[in-house]
């Protein structure tokens, strides 16, 4: 039997941590994921685990440590949020072409400026073309549950790639709810040890890591890098299989909510799902053909999949925690876009910048953005495509 | 286990190590990085006096020694940094452009 408890989001990732008890973790605070170390160290203090805490003076450290640690054939971790992910920009890079798989636990807060501590996606979603693996929660279980599945993702030898999990800062990482939990052995046994093939400390063989890619080798080595992404989805759903006979909770590269016979649609990321799925049911409730697309994994991009869900749909809305600025929408937009048109679809698309440094996603916001699509319908047309939600002033100019 | 003289520049992306891992030691002699250099060191044979001070100030291992005795330079590998002729206090490393 599963256990019952209450849980935030920072002590679940801890929690699960602890039970898998990794080799090295490369630690330096930073709100909103500051829990997670400092719970962390809390067991290690006790006695709970045998994890080196490296407690360096950055994050660029903290995540140095990590490829480390990693490349020596240790299974290393560290926790980050906002700035912190910023600093770690050029060892992301290092991580994910050194093939190294590393779990970092995103807490997704604003990227200054100006300076906030509350929660949007910018920081996770600046590092999506740094070759990591992105899975986003919704709540505290899923943060739980994700996490225990990153690393049979990452490690497998097909991918060996570093992953991100990645959940909502203060919304989910502060909030306590329930949360159902493995037993200690049921996790150790589904994790299992890290075993690769080829590490610093095997003293049967030297190894080099990371050497300098001439011209000539520098395609080649992004090919394969790009390829260990292919592969990725495959093996995402297939530990997500593997985890849902343990645990009975399945999650896919996306969830759809009422999507069967939906005319409207709603793609999000995160903590949001939970508001837009109250709102679906209301509209419903009141005879609306709406659904909602809860996209779980980022990297890779779940495209051909997200297509096929919203075949028959006539308006979606695709809703961003994050700017790109490239006056074109946000990224989760811009690439379902692209996805759409390759599908050979042309749904009437509007693209939200929504919920920036914490800004209140409510009911009601979810309800005017199904509003603009009835409205798209009725006039067949989704301009302004690019729009902010929920800000004074009203649309952007020369959209 | 793949050899390093087995990644070269013509082996397909399927066959690359992953993240370039190198699974041996020493493989920098397989690579020429001479090519780098703008100028060249000349040993002067006559000026030396077979001190070998040159030799372990060479971040490169690029100044062979045999029974105690220092060889030419080692061209595949030397990158022109000067040090050598620095140290040498019988002024018998000589620099000259890279033609």
């Amino acid at each position: 039997m599963s256990i019952r408890e209450r849980l935030s989001g920072n002590e679940a990732i801890a929690y699960a941590m602890r039970q898998i008890n990794p080799d090295v973790m490369g630690a330096f605070p930073i709100t909103p994921s500051t829990e997670i170390p400092q719970i962390y160290s809390r067991y290690i203090a006790d006695g709970k685990v045998d994890t080196e805490f490296v407690a360096v003076e950055s994050e660029h450290s903290a995540l140095s440590t990590c490829i480390g640690a990693e490349a020596a054939g240790a299974r290393a971790v560290t926790a980050t949020s906002s700035a912190g992910l910023a600093f770690m920009w050029e060892l992301l890079h290092v991580a994910a072409s050194s093939r190294l798989p590393i779990t970092l636990a995103c807490v997704c807060r604003a990227l200054t400026g100006p300076i906030n501590i509350n929660n949007d996606h910018s920081d996770a979603m600046n590092a999506r073309d740094a070759g990591w693996i992105q899975i986003y929660a919704e709540n505290n279980q899923e943060a739980y549950d994700n996490y225990l599945q990153a690393m049979p993702i990452a490690e497998h030898p097909e991918v060996r790639l570093p992953i991100m999990i990645c959940q909502d800062g203060f919304i989910t990482s502060h909030s306590v709810e329930n949360i159902e939990l493995l037993e200690d052995e049921k996790v150790k046994a589904f994790v299992g040890e890290y075993t690769p093939e080829n590490y610093l400390l095997k003293h049967e063989n030297p190894l080099a890591v990371g050497p300098y890619g001439v011209s000539a080798y520098y395609m080649e080595a992004k090919m394969a890098q790009a390829q260990a992404m292919v592969n990725a989805k495959q093996v995402i759903l297939d530990v997500g299989r593997s985890y849902a006979e343990l645990t009975g909770r399945y999650y896919g590269l996306f969830e759809s909510y009422c999507m069967e016979d939906a005319e409207e649609a709603v793609v999000l990321i995160g903590s949001s799902a939970g508001t837009a799925r109250v709102c679906v049911d209301q509209l419903r409730d009141a005879g609306r053909k709406v659904g909602m697309i809860k996209v779980r994994v980022y990297r890779p991009f779940p495209g051909e999949e997200l297509a096929e869900a919203l075949q028959n749909v006539r308006a979606v809305a695709v809703l961003d925690k994050c700017e790109s600025y490239s006056t074109h929408g946000g990224p989760l937009g811009t690439e379902l876009r692209s996805a759409l048109y390759d599908a050979g679809l042309h749904p009437l698309l509007i693209n939200y910048v929504y919920g920036l440094g914490g800004r209140d996603f409510a009911v009601t916001d979810c309800a005017a953005v199904f509003d603009a699509l009835d409205k798209a319908l009725e006039t067949g047309s989704a301009k302004p495509i690019y729009r902010h939600l929920g800000q004074r002033g009203g649309d952007l100019r020369g959209v | 286990m793949k050899q390093a003289k087995d990644i070269h520049e013509s082996i397909r992306w399927q066959d690359m190590t992953p993240g370039c891992e190198i699974y041996e030691g020493g493989t920098s002699l397989l690579t020429r990085t001479g090519e780098w250099r703008v100028v060249t060191p000349q040993w002067l044979k006559d000026k030396c006096k077979q001190c070998l001070l040159c030799t372990p100030f060479c971040p490169d291992s690029a100044i062979p020694v045999r029974d105690s005795r220092r060889q030419d330079f080692d061209y595949d590998h030397c990158k022109g940094c000067g040090i050598c002729a620095k140290v040498c206090p019988f002024s018998a490393i000589e620099f000259k452009e890279e033609v």
